[in-house]
């Protein structure tokens, strides 16, 4: 669709908040540049993003706080473009080039 | 997927899906239905009145910011004609309370409202730091959940208040609804489900701090929904979990209630109006008994020592205050059974005081609570702090002199004054300083 797409890797933007950025070393907003197409060559979706921040960007070890039984923990909101993730086709959502990915942590109190 | 419309306006982008109907909404549909339904809730169940002047309990986290915006917003729209000004707690944690409080002070001024914030430390004479050095961190919020509860009716008080709102929301209260069902207690549905808890015949006395109409204006707005009002809206809120019980939102009914909405988003609505129901069925709980029994439920106890989104979590004077229910409620039934013998024992038992959270459910009752007394709870007040309470001495106090007894004697601190370690509450609060602004 857009020429970094064809280059093979999309530019997107992943914000935290809610509580949720306590995870990724208290950065609420990164800036992130993945593969157009997950490791089947099919065009990378939200579970394949989720999958990617597990491995390679959350540094603290409790996984479970993000990620239960392979999906996005239940509590946590995904707005994709500031759209409920439910409304765009939740983890099957294929990525694209310039999209924003927010994770909303409800769990969290104050 | 092609972007729906929203149901509403059918011009804008839907952005969000709401969990109760799966209406489809656009940013701007779905703030003005939001604000709606609680003006709904607000006026159906009659909640307010002209002039009232209200405090709303805030801790700078999401449901409290999001009440005191959208009470501000309806206060204005519908010109409710409320004072509102904001309460906080302060528990004397360092590294969260103090950024979670700079947080409420930006929306005291965001908003326009008068701030109050009180310090366990000006009320107890205890930080929750210095409860936590001497008890531990288990069974620590035992004593922070009992101290809150007090604390916000004192804080109206000294405003001059006689309602608070809370920010308890949907998700809190089917929380809470399966927690009573999950240990049998139906007694206590009525008392967590109501929208009302309050002590209004209590005391004649107009400036007693028991007299003070607690009321969740949130209690049917999903988690889910706040947290989206909050993200649409811009409001600035903080997140944190307590640094004492850092995994509290792991509790198991929290989980079981976003597992349950996960695959049928209905469901929390439907345990809060479950929960409604079947409390009205309970023998002896409020609406049972025409709200006769209203006067019955001290607020200061009734809810749960929760903090944060750990709310509905256990504690131990929760327990006490159950089996004063059930023996108020079962009275009858009661003769001859086994367990009466148990009960009366322990509630003849000299008074040891409760130093953990375990002991704490073991309270030794004052003799008019005991299991032979006819129905209807016979609330009193502490004979120390004067503090609405059905035993002689309030939950507060008994933790507090336990908390005193203990502190160590060779800590040398300035100001220390032996007479005011052992007293309770009222001392303490005899030179309470409020501060506003």
């Amino acid at each position: 669709m857009s020429d970094a797409k064809d280059e093979g890797m999309i530019k997107i933007t992943v914000e935290f908040s809610g509580g949720l950025e306590m995870l990724f070393s208290n950065e609420r907003k990164l800036s992130l540049t993945i593969p157009a197409k997950d490791e089947d060559g099919t065009r990378s979706n939200i579970a394949f993003l989720v999958r990617h921040l597990c491995d390679t960007v959350m540094k603290d070890p409790r996984k479970e706080l993000f990620v239960l039984d392979d999906t996005v923990r239940p509590g946590i909101l995904v707005l994709i473009n500031d759209a409920d993730w439910e409304l765009e086709g939740e983890d099957k959502y294929e990525i694209e080039d310039g999209d924003n990915i927010l994770f909303v942590s409800t769990l969290h109190g104050g | 997927m092609a972007p729906s419309l929203c149901a509403q306006c059918k011009t804008s982008r839907a952005l969000i899906l709401r969990p109760k109907d799966h209406t489809k909404l656009c940013r701007a549909c779905f703030l003005t239905t939001f604000e709606t339904e609680i003006h709904h809730t607000i006026t159906s169940t009659a909640l307010f009145t002209r002039g009232e002047r209200i405090a709303i309990g805030a801790s700078g986290g999401k449901d409290s910011t999001v009440l005191a915006s959208v009470m501000k917003t309806l206060n204005e729209r519908y010109d409710y004609g409320l004072d509102l000004i904001l309460l906080s707690i302060d528990e004397g944690i360092k590294g969260y309370r103090d950024d979670s409080l700079e947080t409420v002070k930006r929306n005291a001024e965001q908003y326009g409202m008068e701030l109050c914030i009180l310090g366990y430390d000006e009320l107890y004479g205890w930080t929750m730091d210095q409860v936590v050095e001497q008890v531990g961190k288990r069974g620590n919020c035992t004593y922070c959940g009992v101290f809150r509860r007090q604390a916000l009716d004192r804080g109206a008080a000294r405003l001059g208040v006689k309602h608070v709102v809370t920010g308890h929301n949907a998700d809190d209260v089917a929380e809470t609804v399966l927690m009573n069902l999950l240990r049998g207690d139906l007694p206590r549905l009525s008392r967590t489900t109501s929208i009302v808890t309050s002590t209004p015949s209590l005391t004649a006395d107009p400036a007693a701090n028991t007299n003070i109409k607690r009321s969740k204006p949130l209690k049917y707005a999903y988690e889910k929904e706040i947290v989206l009002y909050a993200h649409h809206k811009n409001l600035d809120y903080f997140s944190t979990e307590c640094i004492y019980s850092p995994e509290a939102f792991r509790g198991s009914a929290r989980a079981l209630i976003k597992n349950l909405e996960r695959v049928r988003p209905s469901a929390i609505l439907d345990v809060v109006r479950s929960g409604e129901d079947m409390a009205k069925l309970v023998p002896g709980s409020d609406e049972g008994c025409g709200g006769v029994c209203a006067s019955s439920v001290p607020a200061g106890e009734e809810e749960e020592g929760g903090c944060g989104s750990a709310q509905g979590r256990s504690s131990g004077g929760e327990m006490a205050t159950m089996e004063q229910a059930l023996s108020s409620n079962d009275h009858a039934a009661d003769n001859g059974l086994e367990i009466e013998i148990t009960t009366s024992k322990i509630a003849k038992t000299a008074a040891p005081l409760p130093l953990t959270v375990g002991k704490s459910r073991k309270v030794p009752k004052a003799p008019h609570a005991s299991r032979t007394q006819p129905k209807k709870q016979v609330m009193g007040q502490c004979k120390k702090c004067g503090y609405l309470s059905s035993q002689d001495i309030c939950k507060a106090c008994v933790l507090l002199e336990g908390l005193n007894k203990n502190r160590p004697k060779n800590h040398i601190e300035v100001g220390y004054e032996p007479d005011k370690e052992v007293s309770g509450v009222a001392d303490a609060v005899k030179d309470i300083h409020v501060g506003a602004g």
